[in-house]
């Protein structure tokens, strides 16, 4: 097991553009201090990953699942459905058999 | 000894001989939770009406001179990312505060048909994410055996209940250790079985490939017990394996004769606590004495679990927790100029630091520009990492190593570095890639701190672990050591 000392590792793999890029993705709303602290951070984590790159993996099939399954199957047919009244019962705002949002366009 | 520390295994017999109600169970779980959950914190919602009038039922139906399931009337507690309907189900996160599911998981389906009570929701590290309850946006757990140290996590409410006696059973979930870390902190016996053994279905969802529910308890008799009402085959989901699991009672015999124990070396290195290493040797003593043999193995890739762990799980979280954006059910912030702003707003506000961190990291990983360079570099090490096991598997039985490090560190030690809190799971992350069952079971001592040992073994060869779980209690006490909680 490898120890790590952030100091050795740090190695800049991530800029503040690319943090506010993906927190936009990630629909996040981060504040400066915040995105100082996540590209901080996420390169450290970021250049200790670096070690996968030790292996030669070229012909290696990845695992997305470690299962032999493949397509699971089933029969098209009307299952229980849950009244709409239980579905909203949990929506910050609605509006009759509606989740209601604030303007899209 | 108090009802609340007797094996569930006895509390039936107990009930079948009407020597006790099941009230009575009832009451002296809840009375042990008013007595130590000031101190421990080992629950977000408990139930108490509720749990009363279910054991009410069971003894009902004794009195009534039907038939009762193993479970019936036996107190058990169920971390808060398990879907509960009607009962507020948090993930110990405020995105959830409020979240009343409007289904049950399947296992908590199962659980009512075996006519359990449930007692309550267990905190965790926040929508499982972390290692000590720490990251729980609402409190932090203790650890039994010394408040001022973490039960471990993410299951730690869980692990902690059971330890302390405010439950006799619970049920935890596992992506990267969360069941078996924190067992082995708290001292009791934690496993995650075979991913597809157990349904997901209404498992808040964290990591869809790694993530499994699983028992915890004080013996392996009743973590058995446990696992038979919540193994099998459910259409709900596509991941669940079709084929029917055995009686895992049936594997509780007395002997180990024979038994093949493959020793990783790599989970023996420096980065062990030496006295864990020695609790571990002393532990495969006695297994060898008792008929086994034991032999070192290698894992070569095993160094390599953590970088990959901490690609594909936060990858996968960052896809799973998009639904969190405040429209059908959850918080929602307010003072949002359109519904852009306003999911921003929402997640913003509604996560917790280290949810975020994971999002950060799973939605780079998976961006455009990074796909190849991270999340497919760790699904091919994933593959090797799990050919590793296979290629151990064809010479050994079980695979023995120490469940943590250290034992259970203190509160506030590890939040600082992500890297360091993320390194205490370094002997549990790669059973969860390679989708293979793991069992925590208490080994050993050090300085008053519970030590653990991990039993690994093949896909679905559950029965094996528990079977050596109960061979290796049989010939030891570690398992009836209890906290000193007063």
């Amino acid at each position: 097991m490898d120890t790590m000392t952030t100091k050795e590792t740090k190695k800049q793999v991530i800029t503040t553009s690319q943090v506010e890029h993906v927190a936009l993705l990630a629909r996040l709303e981060l504040n400066e201090a915040e995105k100082d602290i996540y590209v901080n951070q996420l390169n450290n984590i970021l250049a200790y990953m670096q070690m996968l790159n030790e292996l030669n993996t070229e012909n290696v099939t990845p695992t997305a699942h470690v299962l032999p399954l493949y397509n699971v199957f089933r029969q098209d047919e009307v299952g229980r459905h849950m009244p709409v009244e239980k579905v909203l019962a949990n929506a910050p705002e609605k509006e009759e058999q509606f989740f209601k949002v604030p303007r899209i366009v | 000894m108090e009802l609340y520390y007797y094996p569930a295994h006895q509390l039936h017999q107990m009930l079948v001989k009407k020597e006790i109600k099941a009230e009575e169970i009832c009451l002296s779980v809840l009375n042990r939770v008013s007595q130590v959950e000031d101190k421990i914190k080992a629950f977000i919602t408990l139930t108490h009406e509720q749990a009363l009038a279910q054991a009410k039922k069971v003894d009902e139906k004794i009195a009534r001179k039907e038939k009762i399931s193993p479970l019936a009337g036996i107190p058990i507690a169920i971390k808060d990312n398990i879907c509960t309907e009607g009962l507020r189900t948090t993930c110990a996160s405020h995105i959830l505060e409020n979240f009343i599911p409007p289904y049950n998981a399947t296992v908590i389906n199962l659980l009512n048909q075996a006519d359990a009570v449930i007692i309550g929701k267990t905190n965790l590290d926040e929508f499982a994410m972390g290692s000590s309850t720490e990251n729980s946006a609402f409190f932090t757990t203790a650890n039994p055996w010394d408040l001022a140290r973490v039960p471990g996590g993410s299951s730690g409410g869980s692990a902690a209940a059971v330890a302390a006696g405010e439950t006799i059973l619970a049920l935890g979930s596992d992506t990267g250790g969360s069941i078996r870390q924190p067992a082995a902190f708290c001292g009791v016996l934690g496993l995650k079985p075979t991913y597809g053994l157990v349904s997901r279905f209404g498992l808040v969802a964290f990591a869809s490939s790694l993530d499994q529910i699983g028992p915890f308890a004080r013996n392996a008799e009743d973590l058995a017990w446990l696992l038979n009402v919540i193994s099998g085959h459910d259409p709900l989901d596509s991941t669940s394996r079709v084929e029917a699991p055995p009686d895992y009672t049936g594997f509780l015999v007395d002997h180990v004769r024979g038994l093949r124990i493959g020793v990783p070396r790599e989970y023996m290195l420096e980065g062990i606590d030496v006295q864990v290493k020695q609790v571990i040797n002393q532990a495969l003593a006695k297994l060898t004495a008792l008929g086994a043999t034991a032999e070192e193995v290698s894992l070569p890739h095993s160094k390599y679990a953590l970088p990959t762990y901490y690609l594909i799980a936060p990858a996968e979280a960052s896809s799973n927790l998009a639904r969190y954006d405040g429209v059908r059910y959850g918080f929602r912030a307010g003072n949002a100029v359109d519904m852009i702003d306003m999911f921003k707003k929402t997640r913003s506000q509604g996560f917790g630091e280290e949810v975020k961190r994971r999002i950060m990291l799973g939605t780079y990983a998976l961006s455009a520009g990074y796909y190849d360079a991270y999340y497919l570099k760790a699904l091919k090490v994933r593959t090797l990492i799990k050919q590793d096991f296979e290629k151990a598997f064809s010479s050994f039985d079980v695979l023995v190593s120490p469940v943590t490090p250290t034992p259970a560190f203190k509160k506030g030690e590890k939040t600082g570095d992500p890297l360091q809190m993320y390194m205490s799971d370094i002997c549990t992350l790669a059973i969860n890639l390679a989708g293979i069952p793991g069992i925590a079971i208490p080994a050993g001592f050090i300085n008053g701190l519970p030590v653990g040992m991990q039993l690994l073994g093949k896909p679905f060869s559950e029965g094996i672990l528990l079977q050596v779980a109960h061979i290796f209690e049989q010939n030891t006490d570690f398992h009836l050591k209890k906290p000193d909680l007063k």
